[in-house]
């Protein structure tokens, strides 16, 4: 199916309705030939359910879905070059491993079977395990095999539906590049769902990031989590330290906003909101900690009179919680590297950041964050 | 059986400690009791559940004559000559006719109905589980008066008491058994097997036909077992509604009020082998595809 001009896949205005509930609220996306996507967000957030009506499992209520030239938006789901990696994997119980690897391709009548099978068993690894049942497999192992299965169709689209889910850390890092290997090697359009971030951002050459059923921004890795343009993303994408400020005053290149008294600076190109209130928002590991005393050289954000609440080591690094004046707790990360001072609990600092590690954003300042991403479900 | 039963007389202390030898006889039997308890209640419970089927056992080798009731010494010619008794050999041979016919119409339908169950959601869902449930739990005699009334009516439409009669009764006490036994087991199926197999280029026949007709197999033929174990065995139904076709329970029924030829018991220990090489062979099998 692979010979076929692929092209990229298109989706429009896609909005699916369950009853009442919306899951995918007017999704517009393109996916690029040959590109390693992720769909980001919590659980129920739509991601799985824009995977399911990519793969045909799911028909939308409204919208369209192309893949090159061709509209596959009520095509059947065995009549699409797309095929998915299931979360739990889904192989056939009573298949042995080659079996299950060889269905795509004798439903197709390929030619070539038992090659095409030992080829994709080689890329994953297992050979050796093709006359066994899925039931003797580890966890690990079902995984490629369901890979496997997938791949050796040579699909335009590959879906990975929370694949690496169900493995433990250390595996889970492993299939992380072996996947990514994967995908290289084969050169198809991945489009992996997952509600890690830290898996997303390793993996993926995209990443859209969802929550209630929209997309909140899309982008390179760095670009999201450099530069994120709503609180949500903000707090989803690693930690960020927001504060509520007033806009005063903008140049062409600089917006002026009064946090809490302290005038900072943020680059206009940086600044995501033309409202007067605004969030100010800084990433932990960005942020200087310095002495009460200790002078702030001109040019940088900074606030003054944090006192240390929390300390905890970390090997490569400290974080601290230092709260400020007014009641809030900011977290700053000190790399370990020897030279700058260790703060003890109690300690009055100063702390400090570049202009341009600073983003400005409208809206709510706890969209996002940790407690409210729950413990992801089907 | 583990020997790891609490003997009554003792703690569960080390063997040694205990001074043995000089133990009363009276607690010397109560831990000998203790520890074997479970296999005498064992045992017990085997020979009641097995001397019928002994019994039937030995007596198909009785040279009984017209009554199978006293041991009159060994044969062959019983087993030689299964059909020897008039009636034994058409009698079971309908038996099988209708057991087999009801077999495959209940198993048909039933696992139609299963699906439909246990696959979609639709009006009247609840209501037809119900329903199916009800001549499980029906006293058989009522329905077998109610079938005998029914198919009275149905006489001047040119249906007459007979195996027709008797089939469409089997066939309507053993589709609740069948539909709850194929029900149970596509309960167990993950539904995203079959999308697997739709994302894997399978149409919907293709997909039911290799993954999911399959799976459901053995609920199947469990379904299909039990069916036609509940029609070959059917007296009272059959009883009702029969006319004057003669079938094996009904037989043995009829010829008990004046000797049960030899026969019957060697139809009914062949029948009972038959069905112990049936299960033997699907266990072999089964051991022998299962992970080494």
């Amino acid at each position: 199916m692979a010979d076929d001009t692929g092209g990229d896949l298109h989706l429009r205005d896609v909005t699916k309705s369950f009853g009442t509930f919306t899951a995918v609220d007017d999704l517009t996306l393109t996916i690029p030939q040959g590109s390693f996507f992720a769909l980001l967000g919590p659980s129920g957030c739509g991601k799985t359910t824009t995977l399911r009506m990519i793969a045909g499992l799911e028909e939308p209520t409204a919208g369209s879905i192309t893949l090159g030239e061709r509209d596959i938006t009520h095509a059947k789901p065995y009549k699409r070059p797309v095929n998915t990696v299931f979360q739990n994997y889904a192989l056939f119980p009573h298949l042995d491993i080659y079996e299950n690897v060889a269905f795509g391709l004798r439903r197709r009548r390929a030619k070539d079977v038992d090659k095409q099978v030992m080829e994709a068993l080689a890329l994953v690894e297992l050979p050796h395990l093709a006359r066994r049942k899925p039931g003797q497999l580890s966890g690990g192992q079902q995984q490629r095999i369901a890979l496997a299965r997938a791949v050796v169709n040579r699909p335009h689209v590959l879906l990975l539906d929370e694949p690496l889910g169900a493995l433990d850390l250390k595996l889970r890092r492993q299939m992380q590049i072996e996947l990514k290997r994967i995908q290289t090697e084969v050169g198809l359009t991945f489009v992996h769902v997952t509600h890690d971030q830290e898996e997303a951002m390793t993996m993926a050459d995209t990443v859209a990031v969802m929550n209630n059923g929209r997309i909140e921004q899309m982008g390179a890795p760095s670009e999201l989590y450099e530069a994120p343009s709503t609180t949500f993303v903000a707090n989803f994408l690693g930690q960020s330290n927001l504060v509520t400020g007033r806009r005063i005053a903008a140049d062409a290149e600089a917006v002026t906003v009064l946090c809490h008294g302290q005038t900072l600076h943020v680059p206009v190109s940086r600044c995501g909101t033309e409202d007067v209130d605004v969030l100010l928002g800084v990433r932990p590991e960005k942020i200087h900690l310095g002495g009460e005393a200790q002078e702030v050289a001109a040019g940088l954000n900074s606030f003054a009179g944090g006192i240390v609440s929390d300390a905890s080591f970390m090997g490569v690094s400290t974080q601290y919680l230092v709260r400020l004046p007014w009641g809030q707790d900011l977290t700053v990360f000190a790399q370990n590297r020897g030279i700058g001072e260790q703060y003890p609990v109690g300690s009055r600092v100063t702390l400090s950041w570049e202009p341009a590690h600073t983003f400005a954003l409208a809206g709510d300042a706890t969209a996002g964050v940790e407690s409210d991403v729950a413990v992801p479900v089907g | 059986m583990t020997t790891t039963v609490t003997t009554p007389g003792g703690t569960a202390g080390p063997r040694a400690a205990r001074p043995a030898p000089s133990a009363p006889a009276l607690l010397r039997a109560r831990r000998w009791l203790g520890r074997n308890a479970l296999r005498i209640y064992g045992a017990v419970a085997f020979a009641y559940l097995f001397t019928p089927i002994a019994y039937i056992t030995v007596f198909s080798f009785n040279d009984g004559g017209r009554s199978n009731l006293v041991w009159r010494g060994f044969t062959l010619k019983n087993w030689a000559n299964p059909c020897g008794a008039p009636e034994v050999c058409s009698a079971v041979g309908n038996s099988l006719k209708i057991g087999i016919t009801a077999t495959l119409i209940a198993t048909v339908l039933g696992t139609m109905v299963a699906f439909a169950l246990g696959r979609h959601r639709f009006r009247g869902r609840t209501a037809t589980n119900l329903v199916l449930f009800l001549p499980m739990a029906t006293p058989e005699v009522v329905l077998a008066a109610s079938l005998l009334t029914l198919f009275l009516q149905l006489a001047p439409i040119g249906i007459q008491l007979g195996v027709t009669t008797i089939v469409i009764a089997h066939v309507m006490f053993c589709l609740s058994f069948v539909v709850v036994t194929v029900k149970a087991r596509i309960a167990g199926l993950d539904p995203r097997l079959e999308q697997a197999a739709a994302d894997l280029y399978a149409t919907e026949w293709q997909a039911f036909r290799r993954i999911t007709l399959p799976l459901v197999a053995p609920g199947i033929a469990g379904g299909a077992l039990l069916a036609f174990s509940l029609s070959f065995d059917d007296f009272i139904i059959t009883n009702f509604v029969s006319g004057n076709v003669n079938t094996f329970p009904k037989f043995v029924y009829v010829s008990a009020q004046r000797g049960i030829p030899a026969q019957a018991y060697v139809i009914g220990a062949f029948m009972f082998f038959l069905a112990l090489t049936i299960v033997l062979v699907a266990d072999i099998v089964r051991r022998r595809r299962a992970p080494k």
